[in-house]
């Protein structure tokens, strides 16, 4: 097949610099992936608050890799090394302990964003057609980021890294028939240790990363092919100037750029007032037991995973065990992960967005966030916390009062899934606007 | 199957995360006294760094905690090297103690545990508190108990100073149904060479101390995080004017 060069473009900017893209260009589509990603892509104008996180998941991402490499050249991934290798970044490696604290709080800080960034989806039926494959691959940077997550925590070595993985990892063991040997797979030992540590390693600097970065390329691509969804949840593309521009959308670059360094100050404003004032986050970023060293003779009196887990952890929690495994708990702390995957084929709305929702969506909307916060106290205290229901109660009797609140959440969690394709579809909904409200 | 349920049941029962928590391992729910730590008091600093050369390092460690990062606390090299360091002549070593833990597992049925981070475990308020609360206890093998770590294993080391503490009923309060439960308060039965005005003062400046060994980084990260704070301020400024300069073409 015939080569035809294409056409030189003018140099952008005068000087040496200049005529570097301009030779760049003639090889390389330099011009053209600005224009697609970033000048020629047209964003609704009427972002809001809700819009910053997309940007700030970005940001953070880029932050945890840099800070990442860094604390990678000075720690050592051995059972006998790895505690006191932390200590040595934390100092004696010049800047170490900004290094390690960025890190640390970027871990939890990810979540944050990640679960208001999700909010915005579900708020405003961003997951709806034609993004459904958008978010399905944002559900699967989720689920990446969750393992990621699992993986660096044990690679500290102190006790609730170590104590944390051998909960978590036993939940494997607790599949019927493969579980007891999927756990020693997984742990290469018969007990979390040298071998386990190495491995999560690997899978924490380099495996999930990797898949991490191609889900986040895969993410950005989807969304420049279907254009973002907005706060009314209509198509811009509808409204057409003449030029063939969206007549609601601005160019992202420089508006959404700008507008999000604004957001990005902001995030960082908070992000170090963590970092410079408050590291250990009042135990709920670096929990106290884990600058114990970990003890394999020695189980720590509170063993829980760090927040962003504990909404999943009191659904483990709340489900009784059956058939004297606890097998039901572990499947259903995965159905509610994997359950996020269905959302696009399970909303019958006609509408996308909350402001034109009717009243059964917003109070089940409102139940669910309700759930998923609760929840996410009750897995950080004991299952005692609220007392005991009276004896004589009939089924519930001496129950723990905040298993039986568990349980109740746990349903509702799911409620809103699974009804959704009932009370979406009755829901008396309000006339979507043609043009934006800006 | 069975090693799953029991590591679960036992995550189940206990699970609590949280400062508060955490904090009250080891101790059951006596109330904390408040640790007056100052970590800008360098005088303070270094009498706690002396008393826990003197006092403490002679069975614990400070395994992480290098002699070379005490000029963190304005001391010199010389000061250092002259006043401080026993176990060792290099600068660069960290504190370990001479004991053997061979020794120790025999003497206290354990070797002591590592002490450079144990006020980020602990946290300081626990630590002073628990320095201040041993009594006596013919029940318990060394002689000593606390009320903040029921059947320490760790006798009193700094009885000399603060005399002898006993635990003496005072009272009662109402318990479950008929039983009442006892009201205890610690007592001095036998004073020490220091007043409880001074020994207070000298568990203050060690708590102080260690509080500093757990994060030597600690006055460095906030006084760099006021700078960053006011720069991100600054920022946030400019990049809002910014935003409405470009914004203002967007009808």
């Amino acid at each position: 097949m015939a080569h035809t060069p294409k056409a030189a473009i003018e140099p952008p900017i005068p000087g040496i610099l200049g005529k570097a893209i301009v030779w760049a260009d003639a090889r390389f589509p330099l011009v053209k992936l600005y224009k697609e990603q970033l000048t020629d892509y047209y964003a609704p104008k009427n972002f809001n608050f809700w819009y910053y996180f997309g940007s700030l998941a970005m940001l953070v991402l880029v932050m945890q890799i840099v800070t990442g490499i860094f604390l990678t050249m000075n720690y050592k991934p051995d059972a006998k090394l790895a505690f006191a290798s932390v200590e040595y970044i934390m100092r004696d490696v010049t800047g170490g302990w900004l290094i390690r604290y960025m890190h640390s709080t970027g871990a939890s800080m990810f979540f944050i964003v990640v679960y208001l960034h999700m909010m915005r989806g579900l708020m405003y039926g961003s997951y709806r057609k034609p993004r459904e494959l958008l978010w399905v691959f944002g559900c699967m940077i989720y689920l990446c980021l969750m393992a990621e997550a699992f993986f660096g925590y044990l690679l500290p070595w102190g006790q609730m890294s170590y104590w944390g993985a051998q909960v978590i990892i036993n939940l494997f063991a607790a599949i019927p028939f493969i579980g007891e040997d999927l756990a020693v797979w997984i742990r290469g030992d018969y007990n979390v240790g040298d071998a386990t540590l190495n491995r999560f390693f690997a899978f924490h600097v380099i495996a999930i990363p990797l898949v991490l970065l191609g889900l986040v390329a895969a993410h950005l691509m989807a969304l420049r092919e279907v254009g973002s969804n907005n706060p009314d949840g209509i198509e811009i593309k509808k409204n057409l100037s003449a030029d063939g521009t969206p007549k609601d959308g601005i160019p992202f670059h420089p508006y959404y750029t700008i507008k999000d360094i604004v957001g990005v100050v902001v995030f960082l404003a908070v992000f170090s007032a963590i970092v410079f004032f408050a590291p250990e986050m009042g135990g709920y970023f670096l929990e106290a037991p884990n600058f114990v060293p970990a003890d394999p003779l020695k189980t720590p009196e509170h063993i829980a995973p760090v927040w962003y887990f504990t909404p999943f952890y009191a659904m483990l929690r709340a489900v009784p065990s059956y058939f004297g495994t606890q097998f039901w708990g572990v499947a259903v702390m995965g159905a509610a992960t994997l359950i996020l995957f269905a959302l696009p084929w399970l909303d019958r709305g006609k509408v996308k967005s909350i402001r034109y929702r009717g009243p059964i969506y917003k109070w089940f909307l409102t139940a669910f966030v309700i759930s998923f916060l609760v929840l996410g106290y009750l897995g950080v205290v004991p299952t005692t916390v609220w007392g005991q229901l009276p004896k004589g109660l009939p089924l519930v009797g001496g129950m723990d009062f905040a298993t039986l609140v568990a349980r109740i959440l746990t349903a509702v969690y799911f409620a809103f899934f699974i009804l959704m394709p009932w009370y979406t579809a009755k829901d008396k909904e309000l006339p979507e606007p043609e043009r934006v409200t800006y | 199957m069975k090693t799953v349920y029991l590591t679960l049941q036992r995550a189940f029962a206990v699970a609590a995360i949280g400062i508060s928590t955490a904090f009250a391992s080891g101790g059951g729910d006596v109330p904390l006294d408040k640790a007056p730590i100052n970590l800008h008091d360098q005088a303070s600093l270094q009498r706690g760094a002396r008393s826990f050369v003197n006092y403490c390092l002679n069975c614990h460690n400070a395994a992480f905690m290098r002699y070379s990062a005490l000029t963190g606390i304005g001391l010199t090299e010389q000061q250092i090297k002259d006043n401080l360091m026993f176990t060792t002549d290099k600068f660069g070593d960290t504190m370990v103690s001479a004991l053997d833990p061979k020794d120790a597992k025999e003497w206290f049925g354990g070797v002591p545990p590592d002490l450079t981070l144990v006020a980020r475990v602990r946290g300081s308020d626990w630590l002073y508190t628990f320095l201040r609360s041993f009594h006596r206890d013919d029940a318990a093998p060394t002689g000593w108990n606390n009320v903040v770590f029921k059947n320490v294993g760790m006798p009193n080391v700094l009885h000399d100073l603060q005399g002898t503490q006993v635990l003496t009923k005072v009272g009662e309060k109402p318990g479950h149904g008929e039983h009442k439960d006892p009201i205890m308060k610690l007592t001095t039965d036998r004073a020490g060479t220091m007043s409880a005005a001074e020994y207070d003062r000298f568990v203050a400046d060690l708590v102080n101390y260690m509080t500093y060994m757990g994060e030597p980084a600690r006055v460095n990260r906030t006084q760099l995080g006021v700078l960053v704070l006011f720069f991100l301020t600054l920022a946030f400024f400019v990049t809002l004017w910014l935003k409405h300069e470009y914004w203002k073409d967007v009808k």
